[in-house]
């Protein structure tokens, strides 16, 4: 069987990129701590010695769009390009290429379908900054094959919070029932507290700072009972119109278990947004 | 309301810089041409077998011929479509980094919870 080698839940932070590859005067003043920690989060990771990456993200109106959208979808295909144009022209992100894990992409869609779970599929897919991103800080080499998986947390009407979490146990249970000799990282990324084409927009920290402290909280220690009790869809909305990002969040604590302490928790509060980072090691004395 | 119209004409001139630039330069006379020839494209689709019955309203058809993101966020555009294009065509017009961003944030101003629903 699979090993889970690690289950990691971040943030995703298009302008990560640019700050720590920037020099001189370009560089913000910010950038030296952001990347010293990006790579302390990095080595938790590498130390897990993985063989195949599946990442959670969200499409941002990039492939997916408004005349067939899909709810939680899977990728399948040999091979995936990544980043579009409006990334590169706003972010400066690069293009990237990445090689597709088909056969445990084929597992968890047909095992997912039989679990009750109607996951769209895509055999072509091109994917964006909510994978790429932690590929960049994660594993910049991206030398992994990968088994992406999108969730809608941006086109209402939304999945449930509680179907998230739903989803990221099922994941959990399929990858550790699979039948490979690989270590398997999960990955995915959400946001804590945001808002995008917003009043509150670009402030000097996150919208709702209150928000995020209490669910940097939840994450750290697994406190499911308290996320699913305080959190809503109608709720998302206070915190910041792009806060339902945190239901990936919420997918990758089903993913680590209820009640579960995370192994490694480290935060960084920039402008805009804060940045959380996560790491659990399921796999006894891999610490 | 045709939300789901102005949502894909921010999508469709976002992903394409010539358009980006031609709706920069031309605002009105780009929306004109886009409802006339690109509205009822569906977009994974041949042109043949395209829709029949996406118009906008006159109120939206004019948030976007004059570039104007508050009317287009009251009306209940999708916020991150509008800010992505609208960065794209005004941020370089700004000195300070996110100086345009800001400005935006402070347009939006009066607006307060709950915000115009986007649910399309």
């Amino acid at each position: 069987m699979a090993t889970i080698a690690a289950v990691i839940a971040s943030t995703h932070h298009p302008f990560y990129y640019r700050a720590s590859t920037s020099t001189g005067a370009d560089r913000p003043p910010f950038a030296d701590e952001w990347a010293a920690k990006i790579e302390a989060f990095r080595e938790t990771l590498t130390r897990a010695r993985p063989d195949v990456l599946v990442m959670v993200g969200s499409d941002h109106f990039h492939q997916l769009w408004l005349d067939n959208m899909p709810q939680f979808l899977i990728g399948k295909a040999p091979v995936y390009d990544g980043n579009f144009y409006n990334e590169e022209r706003e972010f400066g992100l690069p293009r990237m290429r990445m090689a597709g894990h088909e056969e445990l992409s084929g597992y968890l869609l047909r095992q997912g379908l039989d679990a009750g779970f109607d996951l769209a599929f895509s055999n072509e897919l091109r994917i964006d900054h909510s994978i790429t991103c932690p590929l960049i800080t994660l594993r910049p080499a991206a030398d992994l094959p990968i088994v992406p998986i999108y969730t809608n947390i941006f086109a209402p009407p939304l999945p449930q919070p509680k179907r998230f979490v739903e989803l990221g146990r099922m994941i959990r249970q399929l990858v550790e029932s699979w039948p490979g000799q690989e270590r398997v990282a999960i990955i995915g990324t959400g946001h804590l507290s945001l808002e995008l084409g917003g009043p509150r927009q670009f402030g000097p920290h996150g919208p709702d700072p209150e928000f995020d402290r209490k669910a940097v909280g939840w994450i750290a220690s697994g406190d499911l009972e308290s996320a699913l009790t305080e959190v809503s869809l109608d709720s998302l909305w206070l915190p910041g119109n792009a806060t339902h990002g945190f239901m990936d969040f919420m997918l990758m604590m089903g993913v680590a278990g209820e009640n579960v302490k995370a192994d490694y928790t480290d935060s960084l509060d920039l402008f805009h947004t804060m940045e959380a980072y996560f790491t659990w090691y399921p796999e006894a004395g891999s610490k | 309301m045709s939300k789901y119209l102005l949502n894909k004409f921010l999508y469709t001139i976002d992903r394409d810089p010539e358009l980006v630039e031609r709706y920069r330069d031309d605002p009105r006379g780009t929306v004109t041409w886009w409802e006339a020839e690109r509205a009822n494209v569906i977009l994974n689709v041949p042109a043949a077998e395209c829709s029949t019955w996406l118009t906008f309203e006159d109120t939206e058809r004019e948030a976007l011929a004059s570039h104007d993101y508050v009317k287009l966020f009251e009306l209940g555009a999708h916020p991150f479509l509008t800010l992505t294009l609208f960065i794209a065509l005004f941020e370089r017009d700004y000195a300070e980094p996110l100086g345009f961003q800001r400005e935006y944030a402070a347009r939006l101003g009066h607006f307060s919870l709950p915000y115009p629903d986007i649910a399309t």
